[in-house]
């Protein structure tokens, strides 16, 4: 492998006596895309960081175009080629499309002053090359966020490079912005520039990718075609772990519905929304972003009260006009982002957990009962194995598996009827993925209603009962999982 | 063409700078008919006069707030560092020009608000508590170490620029007569120089860029420490200018007279559409913003309101006018998300 355009040669990393990276060789083709995998804290972001010049490996070497580097710095990097788009795309919003195109090639020539016409030349370029068709005088910040994906593979792209590094591109985008993405990774790859994709995700390393690259613990665990990789190996080489899947299989179904919506109906949303939850059953929703799955998720908690139609519980009219009502009908809620929705991030695990109960734990005096409060709260992180050596420590401190555990205990502490999750597992792991979803399968057999509001459709099939498909805000079907398929289901969606 | 027009339209409509010239002309227009004195000549040069000092202080309030700070010492930072070099030449018993006062001032303004810097920048510490710990500190030299007191004489070539004047304007019907000050030159000209530096040079758009984002900033290649200390040296340089002009122009030097000036000074800024959050903003906008301000303050008696409600009305008009600001932010979110709804209507 002598053409390689990149290699990276034994490289250790460790920050004060932690082993960020271990060993880690792997190179790169001109014109290949190549996918970078692993779980979070794997040494996904370390090994980016040591590629683009930001970090100095303490042992090993990269070489670029068969130049060996043991030092590389960020200007040798991009001298090199090497382009690096971040999660957030390092971009300004206060500045309009042009100056964020122009930005980055005017610094690295050293000029002091601003020539306007020469930044437009150079913006103009820039999109011309992906034939990214945008108003360069627009302000970023009004963009979409595949729009800003593309002003910063645009700005990439005005110096000669040669390798692309793309953290978690799909993140934020819609199936439709992904396919277009998608296509204008080929292009690139056409032109012989390589991709280096960071994802976790095992459906759009098959589509995009030719070679792959595992990461645990700081150590390669698994490289080769991505051909040769099926999900079982995934997650295993992802986690370390084997799975079984365990399709949830109802077993006392209530004969009279729990939950039932008639023609609900939110303005801008969705209308005409008829259904019905019994316990016992997981009822998913699955439909893609502009669906009104999202809205409906809201609805169910008070967050948009329905303008047409009416909810019933138990055959009694409910009327959820705010996430107050909706706990005082003993509904939960797991929002799809729980780190701003969903927790108190620099509070502590333990005042997460009983936020939502906390009227019942208080005394008389208004005084919060400690003993109570210290029972529920070692209850609950044993129960859901929430891993923290000290419940009192600030909730920032887990991860994104455990984070959600904490959204869970909080309405599990709450006496709860009926929950809705909202993706309860995006940005969450493999492991704590199956987890979690052991856990909502156990509280569903043990009479809760679950409603899970999901775009992840292996998710959806291995976990609910049935599914309801919404397209463009309406139910067009209403499916029993265990005689359906994906593309049965995404045919309805499209 | 049609579409272009249409897009020019809709941005121009989205700019904060059209709207708040529509109030200053409508506040103008109602002290016009209610005292039919605001347009005459004499009080046009009242209000230029009047506007050089929060016009200077503005200017490097501005620069702070696009870079995503906020400073508050610099009426602090003015006096001490005018109250040094005035005490300083009086001492020498200096008789020449008043170039030295602002050369000396300058300089000291300069190493204030390298202090300033270096706490900012180097140490990255929040620009508030920076500045409202230097605050203190400037005031405590002042009082303290410099023993501040009332001086009331000024050295000669200070005195002599303060009552200079480029022009007389006198009012036909009372005769009244008003003086415009060289000093207007010194603002005209400050303004003009940081117009320039933000729109045309790599440093003024690294201002921008830092208030939109330090990260990315950093990653783009800007030196994001060496941006913000340079910033707080001008801060410190364009305030101590104001000081000297400040002095002159009163004709005597009241070491506390310049403290408290921040609030209304800020509230100019973020009248004129600056984002408080950093990285937006217009120093025309900021010089209309700061322009309303000087013209409640020094119009009420004009419009027949008691000089003792004017805090009142400039409260007022600074929450309305960051209010509406503020909700055309929202709405804009607003309209945005309905956008993107829009696709269910069709479909259903």
């Amino acid at each position: 492998m002598a053409d390689s355009l990149l290699k990276v040669v034994d490289v250790y990393k460790s920050f004060v006596g932690v082993k960020a990276l271990q060993d880690v060789t792997f190179s790169i083709q001109p014109g290949e895309i190549h996918c970078l995998a692993g779980e979070n804290g794997s040494g996904k972001s370390t090994l980016i960081k040591i590629i683009s010049g930001v970090y100095t490996p303490d042992a090993g070497s990269i070489e670029i175009n068969g130049r060996q580097y043991n030092k590389l710095t960020p200007i040798e990097a991009i001298n090199n080629g090497i382009q690096v788009i971040y999660q957030d795309f390092s971009i300004f919003p206060n500045l309009t499309v042009m100056e964020n195109l122009a930005v980055n090639s005017e610094l690295s020539e050293h000029r002091k002053l601003v020539n306007w016409k020469r930044m437009r030349t150079i913006a103009e370029d820039a999109v011309s090359k992906i034939d990214f068709d945008v108003d360069l005088d627009e302000l970023v910040g009004s963009l979409s966020v595949a729009q800003k994906q593309m002003v910063a593979i645009s700005r990439a792209l005005i110096f000669n490079t040669k390798l692309i590094i793309m953290d978690e591109p799909t993140t934020a985008l819609t199936k439709r912005e992904v396919s277009n993405l998608f296509k204008i990774i080929l292009k690139l790859k056409e032109r012989g520039i390589s991709i280096l994709f960071v994802s976790h995700k095992l459906n759009e390393m098959y589509e995009i990718s030719e070679n792959f690259t595992i990461l645990r613990n700081g150590k390669v665990v698994a490289t080769g075609s991505t051909k040769e990789l099926d999900a079982e190996k995934f997650s295993f080489h992802m986690t370390g772990r084997k799975f079984t899947k365990r399709h949830y299989r109802v077993e006392r179904l209530s004969s009279e519905p729990m939950f039932e919506a008639k023609q609900a109906g939110v303005q801008n949303g969705f209308e005409d929304v008829t259904f019905s939850l019994h316990k016992g059953e997981i009822l998913g929703v699955t439909g893609l972003l502009d669906s009104g799955r999202t809205e409906l998720a809201l609805s169910l908690f008070g967050m948009r009260p329905i303008d047409s139609g009416q909810f019933y519980m138990y055959g009694k009219p409910v009327t959820l006009s705010s996430p107050k009502a909706a706990i005082h009908n003993k509904i939960g809620f797991v929002p799809e982002d729980r780190l701003s929705e969903g927790l108190f991030l620099p509070q502590s695990i333990a005042d997460n957990v009983v936020i939502s109960e906390i009227d019942r734990l208080t005394k008389k005096a208004g005084l919060v009962d400690k003993e109570k409060r210290a029972e529920e709260i070692e209850k609950w992180v044993r129960e859901l194995a929430i891993a923290t050596p000290d419940p009192n420590n600030l909730c920032q401190t887990l991860s994104g598996g455990n984070q959600q555990r904490v959204v869970l205990a909080k309405w599990l502490a709450c006496n709860l009827e009926m929950l809705v999750l909202n993706g309860p597992t995006v940005g969450v792991d493999i492991g704590s993925k199956h987890d979690i979803h052991g856990i909502l399968q156990d509280l569903a057999k043990s009479g809760l209603g679950v409603i899970i509001i999901s775009d992840d459709l292996p998710e959806v099939l291995e976990n609910c009962s049935r599914v309801l498909v919404m397209k463009a805000g309406r139910i067009v079907a209403d499916l029993e999982t265990d005689k359906t398929d994906e593309s049965v289901i995404l045919s309805y969606m499209m | 063409m049609d579409e272009m027009l249409k897009l020019k339209l809709k941005r121009i409509s989205r700019k904060n700078e059209p709207y708040l010239f529509l109030v200053l002309l409508a506040l103008c227009l109602l002290i016009e008919v209610r005292s039919g004195q605001f347009f005459a000549a004499n009080n046009l040069v009242d209000i230029a006069s009047a506007l050089i000092v929060p016009g200077l202080f503005a200017i490097g309030a501005f620069m702070v707030i696009v870079s995503g700070g906020i400073d508050v010492s610099f009426p602090a930072l003015a006096s001490l560092s005018v109250y040094a070099s005035t005490t300083y030449l009086l001492s020498i018993d200096y008789q020449g020009g008043v170039w030295l006062a602002f050369l000396l001032s300058i300089l000291i303004g300069a190493v204030l608000g390298l202090f300033n810097g270096i706490f900012i920048g180097y140490f990255k510490l929040p620009t508030l508590i920076v500045t409202l710990g230097s605050t203190n500190v400037f005031r405590g030299i002042m009082q303290g170490a410099l023993d501040s007191k009332q001086l009331a004489t000024i050295p000669s070539g200070m005195r002599e620029f303060g009552t200079s004047a480029l022009f007389i304007a006198r009012n036909p019907v009372s005769g009244l007569t008003s003086r415009m000050p060289v000093a207007f030159l010194v603002f005209a000209g400050v303004l003009i120089l940081m117009f320039l530096m933000l729109r045309y040079t790599m440093f003024g758009r690294s201002i921008y860029s830092i208030g939109g984002s330090e990260v990315s900033a950093h990653r783009a290649g800007y030196n994001v420490v060496r941006t913000k200390i340079i910033i707080y040296i001008l801060v410190g340089m364009i305030a101590s200018a104001a000081g000297v002009i400040r002095v002159s122009m009163m004709q005597q030097l009241h070491p506390t007279n310049m403290l408290g000036m921040e609030l209304k000074v800020i509230a100019g800024v973020v009248l004129g559409g600056t984002a408080i959050t950093g990285g937006r903003g217009t120093l025309l906008g900021c010089m209309i913003g700061t322009l309303l301000i000087v013209i409640v303050e020094n119009s009420m008696i004009l419009l027949g309101i008691p000089t003792s409600w004017r805090s009142v009305f400039t409260g007022a008009l600074i929450i309305i006018g960051t209010g509406v600001s503020a909700r055309q932010v929202i709405s804009m979110h607003k309209v945005k998300s309905r956008s993107i709804k829009q696709p269910i209507r069709r479909g259903a």
